[in-house]
């Protein structure tokens, strides 16, 4: 399990002696192509060796050796282990990149938000524009040059807090007063901030055919959000409408960037464990096995037997309250408001209550510790879990179904709408509930088991018309297949200490790099980080999976009624959190 | 049948929403009281809960798990608040997140040595994320995380040593389970320091 | 509950017959229009980040704000008397927030929920965070945590009903004399960075001494 995953069977040296090389720095793994030949070699991976999924792609900037990298994670979706290849370029601006876009749709967001924050120039993509930050900001705030406004000092913990640590608020440091830093020379009075109009010169217009005694009707533009009730938070997505027909669309986001990534950088490696419940805080304690594993995978350590199991239990819980509800949202989106997610609400409120009783917290847990978990899991908590595993919750996902499966407008509004097929999903790198509606058993808790999950029996839940009631029917049989592990879990976890390490507040992390990916409720979540044997990461990535399946939303939503888009929308699942990091 | 499902669905309120006079009337038969008390509460939280579901905060409040954090507090032993336990080893400000503690450490007039005493102590309550990691990884239990919430106002909240200090007799309020399994393994330290000593204090005269 | 002295319309020490209780009450016009305020604080639909769910719990069946009549939650804002910043206030969003915020008719109140909206909280350092609501929005009350938990959401609102109780209709800060526009924000413009137009002097003179460029 802790091995490097790539790399293993595959010698795209011998394929490629030209071009290709093996990354040979201790501790990093994959092949560096050079960039003329990117698109070949990712072509040829796809079509000759089946790497159809393209994971994941960000940037690293090697600021000493004056290089930025393009780092590239490929995988199967029949499963097994990844293949990672990397771009080397010169730190010169621009820094250009040949595009994969054409390759693997799914490098589009990651493409444009590398742009954005690192200052990356994907050559070949159609619509390279910023995606978290606004147009006309100044600066890609990921190189590691870049100094915010409150920047105080590169690494936590900073020097100011202690011993001498008098209170001052961080504003007092910058000359403005604020979170501002203006470029030299700014002139406010002067400044005529940009216009959208590359956003909306980026959606397709397709020219309207006009015959003789035609009305003489035009396109329309709609903005949704970023303050709409049924965007699934700060989202905005710009429509073009023909009539209620939705002609071409491209969500806006960016409102929720918090800048995970920067933050993250700068944090030790314990201090990240908090920061990425907030990533997608419907599952924090998804989002802690996330980064905990890839760390482990770095650290190179064992986790305590008895903490896979409560690890497994808590992700298993939390998929369960995460799909209830989805469910509850989707109907809340469809306009019934309330009732059914008021129920779902009430399973969830029980879930959370053992959350508290085992972290502390309802919402952000920050339960993980490399090694294990932080503490045992309490006896009456125990046997919380326990009672609504075995007595509870199968009970009311039953009800919730007989509640709502039936329900005619339900069963019209959902029934034989298209959401994608799979080769739409896989070529856009859609994972999770999505791609296994369209027919992929594609589950990483089977293709490339993490934890203790290959101890355990349950069925990968797979659906094949793709459409949105399967897409709903979906949740359910994964809820169904949860309680199974869950069952499991609870009748084999074994006695025995709750983390294999010491409890220290600075770990030590050797150089190198590692992509760990888990099954999130939502898809693959990833998490990249590369150490350079100091006690921060060197860069940190999150490859949520809200973010790279919203990439899919265009192709979801062409065509189809303005009343369906937020349903399809629903469909995804996606938590601004963790789309905008 | 067009509108079955619908029907169906129906029933299932209904069911709902019968399920709670049911639990009215059962409650009562047995004299107990389902509303504001703990009991009630408790019931209304556990697996067998149904129909209404409301828990009237703040009439009645949740049942809190001993482990539950909101934000952190210092523990002083004794009544006057001079007998703190934090030493200002700074671990909290150094494990701390979002950097949220900031601790002025007390040196002494004379030698201008340190002292194991903080002079101030203050954390932004504005910018604590409730991780809980400084009362984990306080070596002296000084530091802890409190189970009150109800703590909005009217402007931010940046507490000093003077709020943040609670009596360690709060803390075993709150949290019983911890604060004996502290003490404990406190008391045995000191036997331990205790037993050494007197090893050492007979071995001396014999050498 | 009696210990609630405010929650009545009646003034105290006025003793009304029993018997006309239900049909006459001796109040002041303020305490009738807090009265009516404080039941009545239809907060806006309106979720910026994780505070946002615990917002949404809060009005679910097991917190219920419905109990305190605060369950109409309007999506727009000119139906909305709270605005609940929940969750991190971005550069990018604060446009849209100030919009929405001089969209809502008065009275208005805002409330800053969790961490990030009353300072930035664990992401004040960041970027593209603006380190706290109140450097735009009159903030009524600040509820700590991250995120705090419904019920401590709901002693928040508790606190802006108390809030609303002492207030008079003649000094709240939307009928006060040559205060009017207080009420309304002019719109910060997203530039190089987040461009507050009230400051532009201030940049101006911090560009020309060469202090915090880039």
């Amino acid at each position: 399990m802790t091995a490097p995953d790539s790399t293993t069977t595959i010698d795209l040296v011998a394929r490629f002696p030209d071009f290709v090389t093996a990354d040979a720095r201790p501790g990093f793994s994959g092949f560096i192509v050079k960039k003329e030949n990117l698109v070949e070699v990712a072509t040829t991976l796809r079509d000759e060796f089946g790497f159809d999924l393209l994971s994941n792609v960000t940037g690293v900037d090697y600021l000493a050796d004056n290089k930025m990298e393009v780092v590239y994670h490929l995988h199967r979706t029949t499963g097994g282990p990844g293949l990672v290849i990397k771009v080397q370029v010169e730190r010169v601006d621009p820094v250009e990149v040949p595009s994969l876009i054409d390759v693997w749709a799914g490098a589009d967001f990651q493409e444009r938000e590398a742009w954005d924050l690192m200052g990356i120039k994907f050559i070949g993509h159609p619509d390279l524009r910023r995606i978290l930050m606004w147009e006309g900001f100044e600066g890609h705030p990921l190189r590691k040059d870049y100094k915010e406004a409150f920047f105080e000092e590169e690494v936590k913990p900073f020097k100011s807090r202690w011993p001498d640590g008098k209170h001052t608020y961080a504003e007092f440091k910058n000359p403005f007063r604020d979170n501002l830093k203006f470029p030299e020379g700014f002139d406010p009075d002067k400044y005529a901030p940009q216009s959208e109009d590359d956003l909306y010169f980026s959606l397709e217009r397709s020219s309207m055919k006009k015959e003789e005694g035609d009305l003489n009707t035009d396109h329309i533009v709609v903005n949704m959000g970023p303050h709409h009730p049924s965007t699934h938070g700060v989202l905005r997505v710009a429509v073009e409408l023909d009539g209620e027909t939705i002609t071409s669309l491209k969500p806006v986001m960016g409102y929720l960037h918090r800048n995970h990534d920067k933050i993250g950088e700068r944090n030790t490696y314990l201090q990240i464990i908090p920061y990425t419940d907030r990533l997608d805080y419907f599952n924090s304690m998804a989002n802690n096995f996330g980064y905990v594993t890839t760390v482990e995978k770095l650290m190179n350590i064992p986790v305590a037997e008895r903490a896979e199991y409560i690890r497994v239990i808590m992700a298993e819980l939390s998929r369960v309250q995460n799909h209830l509800i989805f469910i509850g949202m989707l109907i809340n989106d469809l306009g019934s408001m309330y009732t059914p997610s008021l129920y779902a609400f009430e399973e969830r409120e029980l879930i959370l209550d053992i959350f508290e009783a085992v972290s502390g917290a309802r919402m952000m847990c920050n339960y993980f510790r490399f090694g294990g978990v932080v503490r045992d899991i309490p006896e009456d908590a125990m046997q919380k879990i326990k009672d609504l595993v075995f007595d509870r919750l199968q009970a009311k996902t039953d009800e919730m179904e007989r509640f709502l499966n039936e329900n005619e407008v339900l069963v019209a509004r959902l029934q034989g709408v298209h959401v994608l097929n799979a080769e739409e999903a896989i070529h856009h790198s859609v994972t999770g509930p999505v791609l296994r509606a369209a027919g992929v058993p594609y589950d990483l808790r089977r293709a490339d088991p993490y934890s203790v999950y290959d101890r355990f029996d349950f069925d990968v839940a797979v659906r094949y018309n793709g459409d949105m009631y399967d897409n709903y029917l979906i949740r359910f049989d994964e809820i169904r297949q949860s309680l199974r592990i869950l069952e499991q879990a609870l009748k084999q976890i074994p006695e025995g200490p709750i983390n294999s390490q010491k409890p220290q507040y600075q770990v030590r992390v050797p150089a190198g790099e590692a992509y760990g990916r888990i099954e999130s409720p939502k898809g693959e979540l990833g998490f990249y980080v590369v150490s350079n044997g100091k006690p921060n990461p060197y860069r940190y990535h999150v490859r949520a999976p809200s973010f790279v399946n919203l990439t899919a939303v265009e192709t979801m939503c062409k065509g189809v009624k303005i009343a369906d888009f937020v349903a399809l929308l629903a469909m995804l699942d996606i938590v601004m959190g963790e789309v905008d990091r | 049948m067009y509108g079955k499902g619908i029907l169906k669905g129906l029933g299932v309120t209904l069911k709902r929403f019968i399920d709670t006079y049911l639990d009215d009337i059962s409650w009562w038969m047995q004299g107990k009281k389902r509303y504001y008390t703990t009991e009630g509460v408790a019931h209304r939280s556990s697996k067998n809960t149904r129909g209404i579901f409301t828990v009237q905060y703040p009439e009645e409040q949740l049942i809190q798990p001993e482990e539950f954090r909101y934000i952190p507090f210092l523990i002083h032993d004794g009544d006057d608040k001079k007998d703190i336990r934090c030493t200002s080893c700074g671990i909290c400000a150094k494990v701390c997140p979002p950097q949220c503690i900031w601790i002025v450490r007390t040196n002494d007039p004379q030698t201008g040595k340190p002292v194991p005493q903080p002079a101030e102590f203050y954390i932004d309550m504005d910018i604590c994320m409730n991780c809980g990691f400084c009362a984990e990884y306080c070596p002296f239990d000084a530091i802890k995380m409190d189970h009150d919430f109800a703590i909005a106002s009217y402007e931010r909240n940046v507490y000093n040593l003077e709020k943040l200090l609670k009596p360690a007799s709060y803390y075993a309020e709150i949290r019983p389970l911890n604060y004996n399994k502290e003490e404990e393994a406190r008391k045995a330290k000191e036997a331990a320091k205790a037993a050494k000593a007197s090893a050492a204090a007979t071995a001396t005269p014999a050498a | 509950m009696e210990e609630n002295k405010y929650e009545g319309l009646n003034l105290p020490n006025y003793n009304i017959p029993e018997d006309i209780q239900n049909v006459v009450s001796i109040t002041t016009l303020d305490r009738l229009y807090n009265w009516g305020r404080r039941w009545s604080v239809w907060p806006l639909m309106f979720g910026l980040a994780c505070c946002a769910i615990e917002m949404i719990a809060a009005q679910t069946a097991r917190y219920d704000m419905a109990r305190f009549g605060m369950e109409v939650m309007r999506p727009t804002p000119r139906q909305a008397d709270m605005m609940l910043v929940s969750g991190t206030v971005t550069k990018k969003m604060l446009p849209s927030i100030i919009r929405l915020y001089n969209q809502m008719p008065e009275p208005k109140y805002v409330v800053a929920m969790g961490a990030c909206a009353s300072s930035g909280g664990p992401f004040k350092e960041g970027y593209n965070v603006v380190a706290g609501i109140d450097k735009f929005l009159p903030v009524d009350v600040y509820i700590p945590g991250c995120p705090p938990t419904p019920q401590a959401l709901i002693a928040g609102m508790i606190k802006l009903q108390e809030k609303i109780d002492k207030q008079s209709i003649k000094k709240v800060r939307w009928y006060e004399k040559g205060k009017v526009d207080s009420n309304y924000v002019p719109m910060p413009i997203l530039g190089p960075d987040l461009i507050d137009v009230r400051r532009n002097a201030e940049y101006k003179e911090a560009a020309a001494k060469k202090e915090g460029v880039a």
